[in-house]
């Protein structure tokens, strides 16, 4: 039920993140998710793309620092206290989270999140059991 | 396989060594007094003369040879010989400046070819080998010196100078290279390429001589792994000789100097007193053999130690140690002495920092800054990982230096790279 996300390292200079976004067009990439976090002097790019081995290897051709990251995808009520919710479960384990993102699938217009927590397993085990729908790979790639 | 390219120089007993010293120096000081005007107004305002120096002991009372003095008699004031003597021009690198001008007659280029014939045979390289030169070719002694000194062991010698590396890992392939000579920072931007280019297994490298910059151990043992070669530390100067004035054996304790041709003493670099074995201090050549350019206690700026202990590989030969940095390119950061050098071993205990780095050092309101940028080898997606990486290699430097620096960390690449002598240091204060 894990993610594959592309994580990018981006020098914080004008025209670096442009750089990296035409490799991605050069390779025929599709990004479907995207979250940028930032520091004085780099930043790093988080994509959910539509094929993300791909996207990595053309990365990595042309130079670009970049890795994947495995993140779960997590479908929320969308309405007030969703998110609460799926964060109250993970809290109730003692499990943290490194860092979330939302964005919004195009078919049914769902709420979804993105999630880097400490232990990948535990978190699935602990949302599934609180019927928290979690995304597919498949569903995610071909949004 | 030969164990000494001379061995009834390289191995004669200290006594015959110092007999032969003191008969060269004697010889070279008549020349220098009686040819070298420059040399002789110095010997004259020092109150010496060359029957005054009865052997190296009392090679403490000649003034010093420092590099100004080759500039402001640039280009052939110091010449020993006339013109047609010279059968060679070289100029040093200009590392530190203005360039400066050396030759060398008949004689000299022998002697070099000879020295760097014992330093290859002392890495072990043979005339069964494919000697690949990627030193600079032209007035850098690098290339050439290492070409002549591979041709003079018998080895096939590949002067593929610098640059084009897609075309140098073709050659290794290609030829069936063996030993390579190169710079440590050329090295490891080889290293990196032959890793991205998963080649390393079809290559046949043994040897690697680097020499013209300073560098660790770590650097060392990065080198190794990525070309699955040894590698051996060799030290020249252009204004001594090039390439081949010392070299590690396969013991690789110190680097055996060539003492018969230049002499080697340690300085301490503020009284200017000679220092005792393993006390660092200024490195101080006198060329005892020289013909065109014999510099008399020549400074070389290098900081290292001597040892005249015994080595296992059965060289009588002082050996010095790494050179751990130069007194010119010290930095003295809010009255702190700092060496790049102490930098960059600082980044060889970091797994995630590459050896890559950029110093850069500035003044604000002021107060001297340092900036260090780092090339990562990997990276984390969260930011308190990386937060904790730079943290931990501001304290690490700070640990060892003494002063608080800004640490950058970058992408792979960012750095530029250099094919001769790596630049790290820019220094906008003045």
């Amino acid at each position: 039920m894990l993610i594959d996300q592309v994580s990018v390292f981006v020098r914080n200079s004008p025209g670096q993140l442009e750089t990296v976004m035409s490799v991605l067009e050069g390779g025929g990439i599709d990004i479907r998710a995207l979250s940028l976090a930032d520091t004085s002097d780099f930043g790093i790019l988080r994509i959910i793309v539509n094929n993300p081995g791909e996207a990595l290897d053309v990365l990595q051709k042309n130079g670009v620092m970049a890795k994947i990251t495995e993140v779960i995808a997590v479908k929320l009520d969308d309405k007030p206290g969703g998110l609460q919710r799926v964060l109250s479960v993970l809290s109730g384990k003692g499990i943290s989270v490194e860092y979330i993102y939302a964005f919004i699938t195009r078919k049914d217009q769902d709420a979804c999140v993105i999630m880097r927590v400490e232990n990948n397993a535990d978190a699935v085990v602990a949302l599934k059991g609180a019927s928290i729908a979690l995304l597919p790979p498949e569903d995610i790639y071909g949004l | 396989m030969k164990a000494y390219w001379e061995p009834e120089k390289e191995t004669m007993s200290k006594d015959a060594l110092v007999a032969l010293q003191n008969r060269r120096l004697e010889r070279q000081l008549e020349a220098v007094y009686k040819n070298v005007l420059p040399y002789k107004e110095k010997m004259v305002k020092s109150g010496v003369e060359p029957g005054d120096i009865k052997g190296i002991e009392d090679l403490h009372k000649l003034p010093f040879t420092v590099k100004t003095d080759l500039r402001d008699n640039y280009p052939y004031g110091l010449f020993a010989t006339p013109m047609r003597d010279v059968v060679r021009i070289h100029a040093s690198s200009g590392t530190t400046g203005k360039q400066t001008v050396v030759g060398y007659t008949q004689d000299d280029i022998a002697i070099w070819n000879e020295c760097m014939a014992r330093s290859l045979t002392m890495t072990g390289a043979t005339k069964d080998d494919v000697v690949h030169v990627s030193y600079g070719y032209g007035l850098f002694t690098g290339g050439l010196g290492g070409h002549y000194g591979g041709e003079a062991i018998g080895a096939a010698t590949v002067p593929a100078s610098v640059g084009n590396t897609k075309r140098q890992l073709q050659m290794f392939e290609d030829f069936g290279s063996t030993v390579l000579l190169c710079t440590p920072s050329y090295a490891m931007y080889l290293g990196e390429m032959v890793e991205n280019a998963g080649i390393k297994e079809k290559l046949k490298l043994r040897i690697g001589v680097h020499g013209a910059e300073p560098w660790t151990e770590g650097l060392r043992e990065q080198i190794e792994q990525a070309l699955g070669l040894i590698c051996y530390d060799i030290f020249g100067l252009s204004e001594i000789c090039g390439p081949g004035v010392s070299c590690e054996c396969q013991a690789r304790d110190g680097l055996h100097v060539q003492e018969d041709h230049f002499y080697p003493e340690i300085i301490d670099p503020v009284t200017g007193e000679p220092q005792p074995d393993n006390v660092p201090g200024e490195l101080v050549f006198t060329c005892l053999t020289k013909q065109a350019l014999p510099l008399i206690r020549y400074n070389t700026r290098d900081i290292t130690t001597l040892t005249h202990q015994p080595c296992s590989c059965g060289r009588t030969m002082v050996r010095m140690g790494k050179i751990t940095g130069r007194t010119d390119d010290m930095l003295i950061i809010r009255g702190v002495n700092v060496f790049p050098s102490q930098i960059e071993s600082v980044l060889m205990e970091i797994p995630e920092a590459s050896p890559n780095y950029f110093i850069t050092v500035d003044r604000e309101n002021n107060l001297d800054t340092l900036e260090v940028q780092v090339e990562l080898r990997e990276f984390s997606d969260e930011i308190r990982l990386m937060s904790h990486l730079e943290e931990r290699i501001t304290h690490e430097i700070l640990s060892i230096l003494g002063i608080s620096v800004k640490v950058i960390l970058t992408a792979p690449g960012t750095i530029a790279r250099s094919e001769g002598k790596a630049k790290r240091v820019q220094d906008n204060r003045k």
